[in-house]
């Protein structure tokens, strides 16, 4: 724009629209549809209401399945910031929970409700609000509930568009432009229920306090415009007339063409104080408020190859096949159906699909009506895509580094301003699918930012775990510095093995115990009448257990030459006892009451297997255990191996008896 | 004659003092080469370049001490960003480290699980949570798919399972054009 401000301001006050750069006119085709009124279809056999039907996090599920649900009750709810509620769109049973093929580009399946209508149709208790008067916060709030989204495709939830007042909003643009060929669904909701959007207009307005709203609409739809400019008669609502021209229902486009300004593109439209809100989104906001009625239902296009061509007041989940039946059924030429309009719609993997929030448009498409594109030739740099293109980008560099994967090159050329209108591929006389390769280019620079972040988070974990390890590795050298400390001073004394205040408590808890057994004159059961052999057993097993500084019995440091040295006085002191009868309960009486709390558990099976050998009749079977406290001790691994191999050596009636433990 | 040299002995003085100052306060932690090379690495932390994680080999990479292609998870891309990242020859990934390979996930047999612990002592991002004797299992989110749970695991309960594709982390495709019939004369 050079031309000097006061024109422009000039300009606008006249009501002028802008022309945008670039845009395109394809065939509109939007005459078909508009020859009857919206139409009302019975209710189908079940409605199939996928999770993920707007843009944000899933919402969480509210109920199970067999449970009844009455019209308008919520069965998921927001979850996160970024999210919408769904509610069940008729009275019926929720059948099933599970994956079904939903309408996305992959094609792939995700999670649905299913509800199997009753019939009745019976509603919950609506709340209305009135929206003229009560305070502004909690009517934003409640809106959580109402499941809104952007019916215009974009299916943003309503409640963020209206919730975010750090920058006042001057002007509202009511955007009614619905640029794509065949898509009348908006044409039609304001030609039948224009007093109604004049209202939801009013409860935008009044929820976002914005002076001025604007109605931009296309010049191809004149009875549209007739019923808006009569509803809006004795208000401050402008409304518009843009000329037809592929994307003037862009958003920013829009605002450029009502307004004369500009969205910076880096720069959300709020952040300039102006609002965007589709017909039929505000329409809806009116019915929730004014009925207490959520999102239920959305007026949807069926038209293209089908036998009568009409726009549908459609229940969300209502199967795709129920829409065809009633728009006379799709012909037989049919060769698939495609979501939204032709420049910026998906081809649908099956006719099985529900129809979704997003859902403004269903073409069932033909050959003959989408003639398969010829085969792409190379660019012949032209540059008539950058002519058309909306955005003011260079499509045919755009297309160059998105083949050749230079996505660093794509994103310095701006590739995510790209709003993928196709108008480039559709004057390419090369007939390069270049849309395609800009999807791509994103889809795969989306995922590599992912991974990227994924990998910042793997790296700060594996760093927290490494300082961790070395915080562990310097409290235990401190802890066994200490406890060397107190193991020399104390050294007279074969009991008291607790310098510190942990194990003082232990030492005091063992006391304890001594004191009442020796008031009882009773010896613990578990070690009365246990053979020699069993006993050396068990010694050279608590004998290995210190090594590896599983328990504190008598270790004065946790050096390896002390651990084999205290190994081989236990089994010296085992065979001792072999020869001395009298004097057998000791060493092990002492080991096991010393032994660490927190390892009583495998004390428990060392304990078991004793007992097990016993009830064996004791068969001398030390050779495998004899070898083993002289094993290296470093590593607990390795220990619990050789553990491992010394049961496996014992007998076999051992063994089983452990394994069914095992298993339970 | 001499006001000039007292001028230029006096900048030389307070341009020392802030350079001075500045090398004090702005010191840079660390080295910004071994930073820079671990930020291309994949952080998969697998140990296949030979090094016990990103960091050491980068470390190692750094002093010259490894080569560029030892990254298996990092692929050709990898090898390619360090070759440009310090402006040495591209060469392809070395097979002895092994090949690169879909990302995957782990995932633990809770029936079969005994509560050992040695997974989670294995495991290098602390993807895995339990307790001893208890059951164990995976944080998919934070599992980078090293695969060094595996093998400590006394009763191969740890599986690899491929990242499956949803809704959510599907991606377009590169557009795949038909090739147009010769035309014979
Ligand atoms: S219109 Fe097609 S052929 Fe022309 S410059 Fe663009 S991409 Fe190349
Ligand atoms: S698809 Fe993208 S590059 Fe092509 S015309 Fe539209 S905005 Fe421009
Ligand atoms: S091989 Fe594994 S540990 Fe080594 S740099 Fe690559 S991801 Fe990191
Ligand atoms: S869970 Fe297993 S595969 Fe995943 S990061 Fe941890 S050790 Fe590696």
């Amino acid at each position: 724009m050079n031309a000097p401000i006061n024109i422009a301001g000039l300009l606008k006050k006249t009501k002028a629209v802008f022309r945008f750069n670039g845009g395109v006119h394809p065939p509109e085709n939007k005459a078909q549809s508009t020859q009857r009124p919206i139409g009302q279809l019975a209710l189908p056999e079940k409605l199939v209401l996928p999770l993920r039907q707007h843009i944000g996090n899933i919402p969480k599920i509210k109920v199970a399945i067999g449970d009844h649900v009455l019209k308008g009750q919520l069965i998921a709810e927001a979850e996160g910031t970024v999210s919408a509620a769904i509610h069940a769109p008729t009275s019926g049973t929720i059948t099933a929970i599970a994956d079904a093929v939903i309408p996305h580009p992959s094609g792939l399946s995700d999670r649905c409700i299913t509800i199997t209508p009753d019939g009745k149709d019976s509603w919950i208790e609506r709340q209305p609000q009135d929206w003229r008067k009560d305070e502004l916060a909690p009517l934003v709030k409640s809106l959580r509930l109402s499941g809104i989204v952007g019916l215009g495709g974009a299916t943003f939830p309503t409640q963020i568009k209206l919730r975010s007042a750090n920058t006042a909003i001057h002007t509202l643009v009511i955007n009614a432009a619905e640029c794509e060929p065949y898509i009348t669904c908006d044409d039609m909701l304001m030609r039948e229920r224009s007093e109604e959007i004049v209202l939801g207009i009013k409860v935008a307005k009044r929820l976002l306090d914005a002076e001025n709203v604007i109605i931009g609409i296309e010049d191809n739809k004149p009875e549209a415009i007739k019923a808006m400019r009569m509803a809006t008669e004795n208000t401050d609502i402008q409304v518009k007339v843009v000329p037809t021209l592929y994307p003037s229902g862009d958003a920013r486009r829009l605002v450029y063409l009502v307004l004369g300004q500009e969205v910076p593109h880096n720069k959300r439209s709020t952040e300039v104080g102006i609002q965007v809100f589709n017909v039929a989104t505000v329409s809806a906001l009116y019915r929730y408020f004014e009925f207490g009625e959520p999102a239920l239902s959305r007026v949807v296009s069926m038209t293209g190859n089908v036998n009568q061509p009409q726009n549908f007041e459609v229940l969300f989940g209502t199967p795709l096949r129920h829409l065809i039946k009633a728009a006379g059924g799709a012909k037989r030429d049919t060769s698939h159906f495609i979501m939204g309009g032709p420049m910026m719609g998906f081809n649908l993997p099956s006719d099985d699909v529900p129809i979704t929030k997003a859902a403004n448009c269903i073409i069932a498409a033909s050959p003959t009506l989408f003639e398969p594109p010829p085969p792409a030739m190379p660019c012949i740099r032209c540059a008539r895509c950058a002519d058309a293109c909306p955005v003011s980008l260079q499509p045919q560099e755009l297309y160059w580094f998105a083949k050749s994967d230079n996505f660093e090159k794509a994103q310095a050329y701006n590739l995510f301003d790209c709003i993928e209108c196709g108008a480039c591929s559709y004057v390419c006389p090369s007939d390069i699918p270049l849309v395609q390769y800009y999807r791509y280019a994103k889809s795969e620079m989306i995922a590599l930012d992912k991974a990227k972040e994924a990998a910042d988070i793997a790296r700060e974990r594996n760093e927290f775990r490494l300082a961790r390890i070395e915080r562990e590795k310097q409290e235990r050298a401190a802890k066994h510095a200490a406890r060397a400390q107190g193991a020399k001073t104390a050294d007279s004394s074969e009991k008291t093995t607790a310098p510190n205040d942990k194990q003082a408590a232990i030492a005091a808890a063992i006391e304890r115990a001594k004191a009442q057994k020796a008031a009882e004159n009773t010896e613990p059961k578990n070690t009365t009448h246990l053979s020699n052999t069993t006993k050396a057993e068990i010694a050279a097993i608590d004998a290995r257990r210190a090594s590896v500084g599983l328990t504190e019995t008598k270790m004065t440091t946790n050096e390896e030459k002390q651990a084999k040295i205290t190994a081989a006085i236990a089994s010296a002191k085992a065979q001792k006892t072999d020869a001395n009868q009298a004097a057998n309960e000791t060493p092990i009486k002492n080991d096991t009451l010393a032994v660490d709390t927190e390892k009583q558990a495998k004390i428990e099976a060392a304990i078991a297997r004793a007992k097990a050998a016993k009830a064996e009749a004791t068969k001398p079977q030390d050779k495998g255990v004899q070898t083993k406290p002289s094993a290296d001790a470093e590593k607990q691994a390795k220990i619990e191996a050789a553990i491992a191999r010394a049961k496996a050596a014992k007998a076999s009636a051992l063994e089983t008896k452990e394994q069914q433990a095992k298993e339970d | 004659m001499l006001i000039a040299l007292y001028i230029m002995l006096g900048l030389a003085l307070v341009l020392g003092a802030v350079l001075g100052y500045a090398a004090l306060k702005f010191k840079v932690e660390g080295d910004p080469l071994i930073a820079r090379i671990d930020a291309i690495l994949p952080q998969t932390q697998c140990g296949q370049c030979g090094y016990p994680g990103c960091k050491p080999y980068a470390t190692a990479i750094a002093n010259g001490e490894a080569d560029i292609n030892q990254c298996p998870p990092g692929g050709d891309e990898g090898v390619h960003a360090l070759a440009d990242l310090l402006g040495v020859e591209y060469k392809p990934l070395n097979e002895e480290h092994g090949e690169t390979k879909p990302k995957m996930v782990a995932f633990i047999e809770e029936d079969i699980c005994i509560g050992c612990t040695l997974c989670i002592q294995a495991c290098p991002v602390d993807a895995i949570v339990g307790a001893a004797k208890h059951m164990h299992t995976i944080v998919a989110s934070e599992c980078t798919g090293c695969e060094l749970c595996i093998a400590p695991c006394p009763v191969d309960c740890i599986t690899m399972n491929p990242i499956v594709e949803t809704p959510e982390n599907w991606k377009w495709k590169y557009p795949t054009i038909p090739i147009k019939p010769a035309i014979h004369l």
